[in-house]
């Protein structure tokens, strides 16, 4: 064990010594080699981020949020509805809520407005979201005035900005009071926008929607789960199409890294005639050419991996960000929490090392077998 | 769902190893036809050339296949957020019919490609190559393996849908559902544990009497191997029916996947790398001895044979430990004293 440890690094010092004897041309390689990596794992991380974000957000959304359709269109919710539902055993709480879009010819953008269940504003007053707070320039205290549906002005007091913490889920958010939101959007006394029901058992969830779809047949329940695995589906898709793209770019460093080591230069032919002119055999050749593919693969990586994270997670993925964040005119400014995820890095290993051994494999064997007469005659 | 990264790896992976073994077959062929160490032609200088492309490509494509089994297990318990009913990786894998083929076929071709590596090892130190008939003839029969868990494996893939409703470990390992793996959990701790360290035991035992034998004696390599296989399925039966138990501290929780999730602290992990390196090693001096007797091979054998004992020793020993500290530490009592 120790002779074959020996050995090794024997090898492995010769090796590097036989890399720096031609700098620019390693170098060269390995530049695009943690390019590569560098794009490919900004992509994962940035979509493993997004993920674990949404997820995050999600956890204190409400389990079941039921709307009414009316010809396979979501309509607000009669009086007297929610009482219809009723008791279901395993349901925590059960309100109406009370939330609109509204489009906002000024900033060309559009509003959440929502009536929150709890610390509602007082009527005449809003809480606004930090990106609302951008682009409309307002502080504390400011006065705004929207124009409603109806074409009637409405004028409000900011009361205070969401803070920056929360502003994935609030960057358009405008919360009022619920007799301002009535009479903004002229919403009908008793109606409702949707329902909401807490369950306290995750379990019970799915039995829940299914009382509910069975007492009215009316109403469309949408479950937090099946929200979190749709957010989880769209964005490995996302991921996946984009790796799906650059598998050109990992093809073309395929070809790259084939052409790189079958094009042998005449020093480095010379060089392995001598060594097996002095008793080095075929398989220690290849295995010289193992160490140095295996060194040239490990540093790419590495280096690509921490130069995408520092891209990711510090720089907000500035090149890919329109690709797999999705787009909106009041964009959420959000940071990411760092996470690297084991499954992630094996699979881009698989990604990026597996095809540049693949296409080195065949030069390195035609280096290997060159018979040491014929290179050191010619 | 092919657009997952980790299954456009996995995929690619087999691909790789598909082609690799297509690419090799008509060498293979061309080797058992015309092989013949002691000309001198250039056809024969050709072969032998080729056969250091040859064994490295395979090494490449095998060794990938190993890596690959890990991938996959791991990418079937991250998939269970996805499908209504899934919590680990039984529910990813019980989605279609394919799952569970595809894991078996997988864990298959991972001890035979091991056991050709073996071959591969001795036959490439000796000074005439006298296994490379054999061993490109054992390829030929390995190729069609592969294709087939390939195969399995894209099946797999293509039926993941994610409006099926899967059952999870809940149902699949709970006692009386009629199933294999139901007939292992419902097996008694006591006699399960039996089971577990007698034939742990014995394989340890058998490997180190191997190894300290200086790996000559066949029939001890043959045991050893025979002994790994058993402990392999005693160990497997074991997590199904007392380890997993004591891991969740839960009387009537059995599955063998749960343990690979993080919020065990991953603990499977630590049990099954020891368990199928164990394996393949016993497994692997099992497969060698067949051609100890080889005049050229008379050195080599016996020192790889003990090298593999010592692995093999060391990864049961390394099991049974880590089995026994996992149920030192629960709280679950499931044996009254």
């Amino acid at each position: 064990m120790k002779l074959w440890l020996a050995k090794q690094r024997y090898l492995i010092d010769f090796t590097l010594a036989s890399l720096a004897r031609r700098k620019t041309r390693n170098l060269g390689l390995l530049a695009v080699y943690t390019v590569l990596v560098f794009m490919l794992s900004s992509v994962t991380l940035y979509t493993h981020a997004l993920r674990q974000e949404a997820a995050r957000v999600l956890t204190a959304s409400p389990e079941v949020i039921v709307q009414r359709m009316v010809a396979g269109r979501h309509d607000l919710i009669p009086p007297g509805y929610i009482e219809k539902v009723g008791r279901i055993r395993g349901v925590q709480k059960i309100e109406g809520r009370l939330w609109g879009y509204y489009y906002d010819a000024v900033t060309k953008a559009n509003y959440t407005f929502m009536v929150p269940a709890e610390n509602a504003p007082v009527a005449g007053e809003i809480v606004v979201g930090p990106a609302l707070e951008r682009s409309r320039g307002l502080a504390k205290n400011n006065g705004i005035s929207f124009r409603s549906y109806s074409g009637k002005l409405h004028s409000f007091i900011v009361a205070d900005v969401l803070p920056q913490a929360s502003e994935l889920i609030s960057a358009d958010l405008v919360l009022m009071s619920e007799a301002s939101f009535r009479a903004f959007f002229d919403y009908p006394v008793g109606h409702y926008t949707d329902i909401a029901l807490s369950v306290a058992n995750p379990q019970e969830v799915r039995n829940v929607a299914l009382k509910l779809a069975a007492a009215l047949p009316d109403a469309r329940p949408i479950l937090r789960d099946e929200v979190l695995r749709t957010y989880a589906s769209i964005y490995d898709w996302r991921e996946g199409i984009v790796l799906a793209l650059l598998s050109a770019a990992i093809l073309a460093f395929g070809i790259l890294a084939w052409e790189k080591a079958s094009g042998l230069s005449a020093e480095e032919k010379r060089e392995i005639g001598i060594l097996k002119a002095i008793g080095w055999e075929t398989g220690d050749v290849i295995k010289m050419k193992f160490w140095e593919g295996l060194l040239i693969s490990l540093t790419a990586f590495l280096a690509g991996f921490v130069a995408a994270y520092v891209h990711v997670f510090h720089f907000a993925a500035a090149l890919f960000e329109p690709v797999l964040k999705g787009w909106a005119v009041l964009y959420p400014r959000f940071q990411l929490t760092p996470h690297i995820d084991g499954l992630q890095v094996a699979t881009l290993f698989f990604f990026t090392v597996v095809p540049y051994a693949a296409a080195v494999l065949v030069p390195i064997w035609k280096a290997a077998i060159t018979d040491p007469d014929s290179v050191m005659r010619s | 769902m092919l657009f997952q990264p980790a299954i456009i790896a996995l995929l690619l992976a087999s691909a790789l190893g598909v082609l690799g073994l297509l690419a090799s077959a008509p060498f293979a062929l061309d080797v058992i036809r015309r092989w013949d160490i002691r000309s001198g032609s250039e056809r024969q200088l050709q072969l032998e050339r080729r056969t250091y492309l040859f064994s490295t490509l395979l090494t490449f494509v095998l060794a990938l296949q190993l890596a690959a089994v890990l991938l996959f297990v791991f990418n079937a318990e991250k998939m269970s957020g996805m499908f209504v009913g899934a919590m680990c990786a039984v529910g990813t894998l019980n989605v279609n019919a394919f799952g569970f083929p595809a894991l078996n076929a997988k864990i298959a071709v991972f001890f035979l490609a091991a056991m050709w590596l073996a071959i591969n090892h001795i036959d490439s130190r000796a000074r005439d190559y006298p296994l490379v008939r054999t061993k490109y003839a054992l390829l030929l029969l390995l190729a069609p393996l592969l294709a087939a868990s390939a195969w399995i494996e894209l099946q797999y893939f293509l039926g993941l849908k994610a409006d099926v409703i899967t059952s999870c470990c809940g149902s699949l390992f709970s006692e009386g559902s009629p199933t294999l793996a139901a007939e292992a959990s419902s097996l008694a701790p006591v006699p399960a544990m039996w089971l577990f360290y007698g034939s742990l035991g014995a394989a340890i035992a058998v490997a180190a009497w191997h190894g300290f034998g200086g790996g000559k004696s066949r029939s001890t390599a043959y045991a050893m191997a025979a002994g790994s296989a058993l402990a392999f399925v005693a160990t497997i039966a074991g997590i199904l029916s007392f380890v997993s138990l004591y891991i969740y501290e839960h009387p009537h929780h059995h599955c063998p996947f749960c343990i690979l999730k993080p919020e065990y602290g991953y603990q499977g992990y630590w049990l099954y790398v020891p368990l199928f390196v164990a394996t393949a090693a016993g497994l692997a001096a099992g497969a060698v001895q067949p051609f100890a007797r080889i005049d050229s091979l008379r050195e080599i054998v016996p020192g790889f044979s003990r090298r593999l004992a010592a692995v093999a020793a060391n990864g049961f020993a390394l099991t049974a430990v880590v089995v026994t500290a996992m149920i030192w530490q629960s709280r679950l009592i499931l044996l009254e004293h």
